[in-house]
């Protein structure tokens, strides 16, 4: 499955006879220069643009040039949408770890005498998956309008102003992130817990731990890759989103996230630069994270 | 003439010899086969018989053409196949994992051979095939279906039915029970000499190897230590290696002391003992000889003085284990360390205890002396049990940290 | 508290099934909206939408080009991505980690900046967008994904068969065809229906790319604005429903085989 990208359980057995022969070749050159053309050759386009400046004479076309203080530009005018960005996918993956961890849990171990159920509540996980990303969000800002039941509901308990809007708020788009990106959580989680040996639960009880003891010596460290490989797969889509946070959906203009703030600039203001420069520093910055990640958990072999 | 082009479409008539002739086979970081000459006269049941790793699957491979020598020949009904491909060459395997086709059916995985090489009758070859099995009426189920004797047989009719001019078996029964091998081995052998080809088995097994082939030839560490029919392996063992791995042995290493013409004396740590010459690989100088533990006979008191039985003793038995037709007996004589004893349950009154102080006698006769010297148990300098596929990836492995290194 | 602790995993967990459902029972239920400008307000039942989808012409046409980017580029990541995962397993080759990292990246890339390189590079080219620019894109992100799945797949077959293969007179490339292929199948179809899913549902990339082509989630991008005709959630039901169906027969036809092995077993 490739959700398990991440982790380390897509990597099968070694494989045993590799041998170098003139195939390989034949077989890697179509893909690998597909992915050069239109995946490493995009960023050095990228580079270019991000270092452009506006052509005196015409509006809306670009010079090359090495601008480098459109990087200075783009930090002064957006670092706000980058740190909510920042802030709203590390909560969203928090939630979606809270809600996620003990789905996986239940799936992969509580029902694992129950193959019918299991099976099942792994395609109750994936269903989301399987309608429009853009209508199930729409979805929830259809619920939560001010007309809404959630709304109608929480104002008269006495919770919320009487037309008090829940969409368009921090909340709503961090519920919505969480929301959309929970089975990518889920999924790597389960595929290490399921697998997992459940002797080694017996054997924690047996010696004496408690049931939250084990969990937390043995269940918990071996499922880490999972863990790991889930939150990178649900933070990084998240923190480059913008359709939760677009205003027709579950954002407002308070609730912009760098991806909002790089669609605008590229496809209505044609500052392309700007958008540039933005895409850029949003790939450095998950590089390091990635990086940091996977050095600090020690699975090098996260792929 | 024996017709074994393949790619005609003929069928072997008959088994065809095979002939190695200075094969080497090097790995990067290791050697598995260092230098080979062998020849396996048609129509034989050949068995390469060593321990993990002593090079006998990679002899194998090489054979079948998924390997190709660093060095050296084959050459099959005298023509020569080192320069071809696997598919062309007349030989098949059967596979230690049996490797039956998952995605097709019984009769479909025994007649692939026969149809890559476009023979007409290929279905009913293959259905009498599956009778010489008794599976053919199981034809039409999936691999997986059947039980692990079962699939056994269906890579063995898979092979069978071309004809091939050559055998191979890669520890084809390695993964079935004890009594379904025993089974196994006796329906293997009578189907060989139904069919009347070339057979060359592949197993660690010694006594499979011992029952069903006409030649052993026992491998270590990438050479062969010596070949021939099972009895004489057994009785004459010439290096320490095969007559601790054939069976058991008690070997004792001393200075030959005294030559006549038709046995000399060895004086090891004291005790004299005498082998015939013609049972000796070596005569003089520092030499082992040994003896087999059912040849050997316990005494309460010291025996008489007989010139044409070696004596040894007295000892202290330190282990008693009785398995109902035998008892095997673990006796500590100094200088000699263990040496154990064999005796048959003839009557209940000659059971010895531990702690009882014994002698030991055998034939002269029974002696052998070997052409190297024992040093202790033998070591494999490979790592033990690794298969087929497992020495395919230790190569590359060590290859590749090789390569990483460089 | 023991009787909680054990029970409470099923109800938090029932809770979670319930929380992801919501939208998608919602999306459906509103596809039988009889709805008059806007389909917010629940008005009544009716089979309308469903029966008359291509009524909102531009749904249907969004849903078309949408069909036709998703299988073409199914069928290309797939093909590119199948080749790379069998010389990744099978094959030594030199630059093996900078492979890896290449074919890992895009996977770590967010969309929105794979959308905008391609943007970028377009735009220096001069190439005018339209469906072929999707579909080069969408090509691009699902070839990782393809790459990954069918590698495990060819991970995971024994080499014995293949040289079983070769041993039993087959050609390198009738074991190809015969032996490797069949056995790597259930991974090409798995990857490559997960292809058309990631291309079928993809908004942000192609957002990027599409010039005036109008794909399915474009086009609800769009209307977000001034309101979703119930036809669209006819469409994304539809699609819905036969993804289930499909997982569903996949998962019964699997159970099946394994009761038919363990009764002949």
């Amino acid at each position: 499955m490739a959700f398990t990208a991440f982790s380390g359980t897509a990597q099968a057995a070694e494989p045993a006879v590799r041998k170098r022969s003139p195939i390989a070749l034949l077989l890697l050159l179509p893909g690998m220069f597909y992915l050069i053309l239109f995946f490493v050759t995009p960023f050095f386009s990228l580079i270019i643009t991000s270092l452009q400046e506006p052509d005196p004479l015409r509006f809306g076309e670009f010079n090359n040039a090495f601008n480098w203080q459109n990087y200075v530009i783009v930090i002064e005018t957006y670092w706000e949408q980058g740190l909510r960005s920042i802030g709203f996918a590390a909560l969203a993956t928090l939630f979606a770890l809270l809600i996620g961890y003990p789905l996986a849990y239940f799936i992969a171990i509580t029902l694992r005498p129950f193959p019918l159920l299991q099976a099942l509540g792994l395609v109750l996980v994936i269903a989301p998956f399987f309608i429009s990303f853009l209508l199930r969000t729409l979805a929830w800002k259809q619920i939560f309008a001010t007309e809404g039941p959630v709304a109608g509901i929480l104002s008269s308990v006495g919770i919320l102003e009487p037309g008090t809007a829940i969409t368009g708020t921090a909340f709503s788009v961090v519920f919505g992130l969480t929301y959309n990106f929970i089975p990518f959580m889920v999924l790597p989680i389960y595929s290490i817990l399921a697998t997992f040996d459940l002797r080694l639960i017996e054997a924690g009880n047996d010696l004496y731990g408690s049931p939250a003891t084990t969990f937390r010596t043995v269940t918990l460290p071996l499922s880490a890759v999972g863990v790991i490989s889930g939150t990178l797969l649900t933070f990084i889509p998240a923190v480059g989103d913008y359709i939760n946070a677009s205003r027709d959906f579950l954002g407002s203009a308070d609730t912009t996230m760098i991806g909002n703030v790089i669609e605008a600039n590229f496809l209505v203001l044609s500052n392309f630069p700007a958008a540039a420069a933005l895409s850029l520093l949003l790939m450095a910055f998950i590089l390091v994270l990635v990086g940091f990640y996977v050095k600090r958990s020690g699975t090098e072999d996260l792929l | 003439m024996t017709n074994n082009d393949v790619s005609q479409g003929g069928f072997a008539e008959a088994g065809a010899d095979l002939e190695l002739v200075g094969i080497s086979k090097r790995f990067p970081g290791f050697t598995a086969i260092e230098e080979l000459d062998l020849t396996i006269p048609a129509g034989s049941f050949f068995a390469l018989l060593g321990p993990s790793g002593c090079g006998k699957t990679t002899t194998l491979r090489l054979i079948a053409g998924l390997e190709e020598p660093t060095t050296g020949r084959i050459l099959i009904g005298g023509r020569d196949v080192t320069a071809t491909k696997a598919y062309q060459r007349p030989v098949n395997t059967v596979f230690q994992s049996y490797a039956l086709f998952p995605n097709m059916t019984i009769m479909e995985n025994v007649a692939f051979g026969l149809k890559r090489r476009g023979i007409k009758n290929a279905d009913s070859l293959a259905h009498e095939a599956l009778q010489l099995v008794e599976l053919d009426h199981l034809a039409g189920r999936k691999p997986k279906q059947l039980s692990g004797g079962q699939q056994q047989r269906v890579a063995l009719a898979r092979a069978v039915v071309n004809r091939p001019a050559l055998l191979l078996l890669d520890e084809p029964l390695g993964a079935l029970d004890l009594k379904l091998r025993r089974q196994m081995q006796v329906e293997l052998k009578d189907i060989q000499s139904e069919v009347g080809l070339t057979f060359l088995h592949v197993t660690h097994d010694q006594e499979e190897a011992m029952t069903m082939a006409d030649t052993v030839a026992v491998m270590n560490k990438g050479r062969i230590e010596q070949m021939g029919a099972p009895q004489d392996l057994y009785e004459l063992p010439q290096t320490a290696f095969v007559a601790k791995f054939l069976g058991q042995s008690n070997l004792f290493t001393g200075d030959v002391v005294t030559t006549a013409k038709s046995s000399i004396v060895v004086d090891a740590h004291g005790t004299r003992i005498e082998v015939p010459t013609d049972r000796a690989q070596r005569h003089n100088g520092r030499i082992t000889v040994g003896v087999r533990p059912e040849k050997v006979t316990l005494h309460d008191s010291a025996p008489k003085a007989d010139s044409s039985r070696n004596v040894i003793g007295p000892g202290r038995i330190t282990d008693v284990s009785f398995s109902g037709v035998s008892t095997q007996y673990e006796v500590t004589v100094p200088h000699h360390g263990a040496i154990s004893v064999f005796a048959q349950n003839t009557s209940i009154s000659s059971l010895h205890h531990d702690g009882d102080q014994v002698w030991l006698s055998w034939s002269v006769g029974h002696t052998f002396g070997l052409a190297d010297e024992a040093e202790g148990e033998p070591v494999s300098r490979f790592h033990a049990d690794l298969d087929t596929s497992m020495i395919a990836v230790q190569s590359r492995k060590d290859l590749e940290a090789e390569l990483e290194e460089a | 508290m023991r009787g909680f602790g054990k029970w409470g995993i099923w109800i938090y967990s029932g809770m979670a099934f319930v929380f992801l459902l919501i939208p998608i029972v919602y999306t459906i239920v509103f596809s039988f909206n009889d709805y008059r400008r806007t389909n917010i307000i629940w008005t009544g039942f009716t089979f309308d939408n469903w029966l008359n989808v291509c009524d909102a012409q531009d749904v249907c046409q969004s849903f078309g080009n949408s069909l036709f980017i998703g299988l073409v580029a199914t069928v290309l990541a797939t093909t590119l991505g199948t080749m790379i995962a069998i010389a990744l397993v099978r094959y030594r080759f030199r630059f093996r980690n900078a492979t890896t990292l290449l074919i890992f990246l895009p996977m770590a890339t967010p969309e929105v900046v794979l959308g905008a390189g391609l943007a970028a590079q377009f735009l220096q080219a001069g190439v005018s967008k339209g469906l072929w620019t999707i579909i080069l894109a969408h090509t691009l992100f699902c070839l990782s994904f393809v790459i990954v799945t069918v590698r495990a797949r060819v991970a995971s077959l024994d080499p014995a068969l293949e040289e079983a293969g070769r041993d039993l007179y087959g050609n390198p490339f009738q074991v190809f065809w015969r032996v490797t292929f069949p056995m790597l199948l259930p991974g090409i179809v798995a990857a490559a229906l997960l292809s058309f899913a990631l291309s079928f549902d993809d908004f942000i990339i192609t957002n990027f790319n599409r010039g005036a082509e109008v794909t399915f989630p474009s086009y609800v991008y769009t209307a977000a604005a001034r309101g979703i005709p119930a036809e669209a959630n006819v469409i994304a039901s539809a699609v819905f429903f036969l993804a289930i169906a499909l997982v569903l027969i996949a998962q019964v036809s699997a159970a099946a085989r394994r009761r038919q092995l363990a009764k002949a077993g």
